[in-house]
């Protein structure tokens, strides 16, 4: 990656005695789609209105292209964001609410003409300009906050929970609409969402966020087959946490009470306590053979997958999802295997 | 429902009706009286209206209440602006409570007190009494009315539209013009006409902060009817209330057509006082 577009480095805010964010670093590049995951409260929202200049880092700096934004005010900051709420002018209709950041920009009428129809077209409102606000869907009001925030061709887009008030249905269909946009924009898009499908489909990279500090950056693939802590496995996505004894000698094992789990040992000693993350749909399931012996407890049909609960040993019940066309029964019989690159070995925390 | 029930239905919202207008309504009836009396019918006619205008004591008074009441209504809602701004712009600054008391304070202070206050302070500061004074007082009454109602349109706003528009390249003050000033707009002119109202229609307060050369009309009218009823009175009294009535009328219709837009209940004059006095 070239030097990228924006630069968040070590960056702490707090609110009285609440701790928001605590050195914080991260990159984004030209024209990359980057998500700030994590629960509410996890500072992803303060981190994105330090960005758009609504709050100031108490500490660190944010650079775009390279300049310092500290002390820059919202307005003079080549950012644009799309509130959660929207925050549609209601006095206005749809076209002066796509205009208003250009008239700002004192560009000529034809000029704003021209590029509120080009945005009027991409988010499919065309007949939608003199609307009033009121008159809209929750989906094409969304889609003006989006054309709107867009307009004034800003480096980049920050997009505070997007989705989050759409029904299921239309925020699938307005994932792909917002990756096409992105793409045929250029646009970098920073999106804050605290919902982790969401993430994974649209982002390039994400930043998981935890207490005010970034856990992992990394693709959407990484993060959910590499996860680098116990959070961020258990954040995103469904997973088992299976506790053990690093052995290293020969193919590497985690020695749990009820077997040796082939795993990739990293870089930990040998001996060392840790645990190792397994999705559900890596776990092999099968009725005789090697691996580890258990017992259905209890099955989830899920449509793609059926999800077993699998007890392994008195205490522990392990999730394994068995493909399509595979049918158990309560009481059944089972071998869990595990491939070694099924997991994630994460060291003990603490 | 039977028919004995709906008609004791009606009988009871017309003598309510009856109980609340039939002084105003008298009042406005008999300043088309013919007669000089007021308790007799002597025909229709104009002509107390017609001799309103050659009255100069009246009109001056007239005058001098119309100028007191747009200057004042002007000054207190800016101010009643500014308040509410700084009531909820500002946070929690340190005075704010003390601040909030004091606006609010002659909602509740009897007219009397506060107009004696007044005349004590004008008098302690060697202030001549006058229009000046007058407008002072009307300002001092009328402003919390103001900062109320404009207060109650500034919560109500969403803080992230103003975020908005400067995060689209429009500078603070250019945010407010823009943005927040049209959504509070209607209740900047209810608040204005609250205003106008109530300084219009002020007899207290006007009697202790004016001087001479600038009785307000409602005085005017008090001191003629000590020494008897005119019919002018009736007129100039009904022409009065059909200047309160369009102001109010046009305050409720800027409420409603806010209302109808924005699907919202018409809050802003159920909010308004008892113009009664």
């Amino acid at each position: 990656m070239s030097a990228p577009l924006l630069s968040v480095k070590s960056v702490s805010k707090k609110f009285g005695a609440v701790v928001a964010l605590e050195d914080v670093s991260l990159d984004v590049g030209a024209g990359e789609f980057f998500a700030l995951l994590g629960p509410s409260g996890c500072g992803k929202t303060t981190l994105m209105r330090c960005i758009a200049g609504f709050e100031s880092p108490d500490a660190g700096t944010i650079a775009l292209n390279g300049d310092d934004l500290s002390g820059v005010p919202p307005y003079r900051r080549p950012v644009n964001m799309m509130f959660q709420s929207y925050a549609l002018f209601p006095h206005l209709n749809v076209f002066e609410n796509i205009a208003f950041g250009l008239r700002r920009q004192g560009e000529t009428r034809d000029a704003i003409d021209a590029r509120v129809n080009e945005l009027l077209a991409m988010t499919q409102l065309s007949a939608f300009g003199p609307r009033r606000i009121v008159e809209l869907s929750g989906g094409q009001k969304q889609r003006v906050a989006l054309a709107r925030a867009l307009a004034p061709r800003p480096k980049m887009l920050l997009l505070d929970e997007p989705l989050g008030a759409l029904d299921r249905k239309l925020r699938e269909e307005t994932q792909f609409q917002l990756k096409e946009i992105q793409r045929l924009t250029q646009t970098s898009f920073l999106i804050v969402t605290h919902d982790q499908d969401e993430a994974l489909a649209l982002a390039d990279r994400i930043a998981v966020m935890r207490a005010g500090r970034v856990e992992q950056i990394a693709g959407p693939m990484e993060i959910y087959d590499r996860p680098a802590t116990r959070f961020v496995a258990g954040f995103v996505g469904e997973t088992n946490f299976i506790e053990g004894r690093l052995d290293r000698n020969g193919a590497a094992a985690l020695i749990t009470e009820y077997g040796r789990i082939p795993c990739e040992p990293g870089n930990l000693p040998d001996g060392a306590q840790a645990t190792l993350s397994v999705r559900p749909e890596r776990i092999g399931v099968a009725r005789d053979g090697e691996g580890i012996a258990g017992v259905v407890e209890n099955f989830v049909f899920r449509g793609e997958t059926t999800l077993l609960r699998v007890r392994v040993a008195s205490n522990i019940v392990l999730r394994a999802a068995a493909s399509h066309g595979e049918r158990h029964a309560i009481g059944d019989s089972v071998r869990l295997s595990f491939p070694p690159g099924a997991g994630a070995l994460l060291a003990e925390e603490r | 429902m039977s028919a004995v029930v709906s008609w004791a239905r009606r009988a009871t919202l017309f003598v309510g009706f009856v109980f609340l207008y039939a002084p105003i309504v008298i009042l406005a009836v008999m300043s088309f009286n013919a007669s000089r009396l007021v308790s007799v019918w002597g025909g229709f006619s104009t002509k107390w209206y017609a001799a309103l205008l050659e009255n100069e004591q009246l009109l001056h008074s007239a005058k001098v209440s119309l100028a007191a009441a747009l200057t004042s209504a002007t000054i207190s809602t800016l101010l009643g602006l500014l308040a509410a701004i700084s009531l909820t712009r500002f946070g929690r600054f340190r005075t704010r409570f003390l601040f909030f008391g004091a606006v609010h304070a002659p909602l509740v202070l009897p007219e009397v007190v506060l107009g004696l206050a007044l005349l004590t302070c004008f008098v302690a500061f060697g202030v001549g009494r006058g229009f000046i004074t007058l407008v002072i007082g009307h300002v001092t009454l009328t402003m919390c009315f103001t900062t109320v109602a404009i207060l109650a349109a500034l919560r109500d706003r969403d803080p992230a539209l103003e975020e908005a528009a400067m995060d689209l390249g429009a500078t603070p003050l250019g945010a407010f013009v823009r943005v927040a000033l049209p959504q509070i707009a209607p209740a900047i002119v209810t608040a204005y006409l609250l205003a106008f109202t109530l300084s219009l229609d002020d007899l207290v307060i006007a009697s202790f902060a004016t001087g001479p050369g600038a009785t307000t009309l409602p005085m005017r009218i008090y001191s003629q009817v000590r020494l008897g009823v005119s019919p002018q009175i009736n007129a100039i009294s009904t022409l009065l209330l059909a200047l309160v009535a369009v102001a109010l009328g046009l305050a409720a219709l800027v409420s409603f057509r806010r209302a109808r837009r924005d699907g919202q209940v018409v809050t802003s004059l159920a909010r308004a006082p008892d113009n009664a006095s």
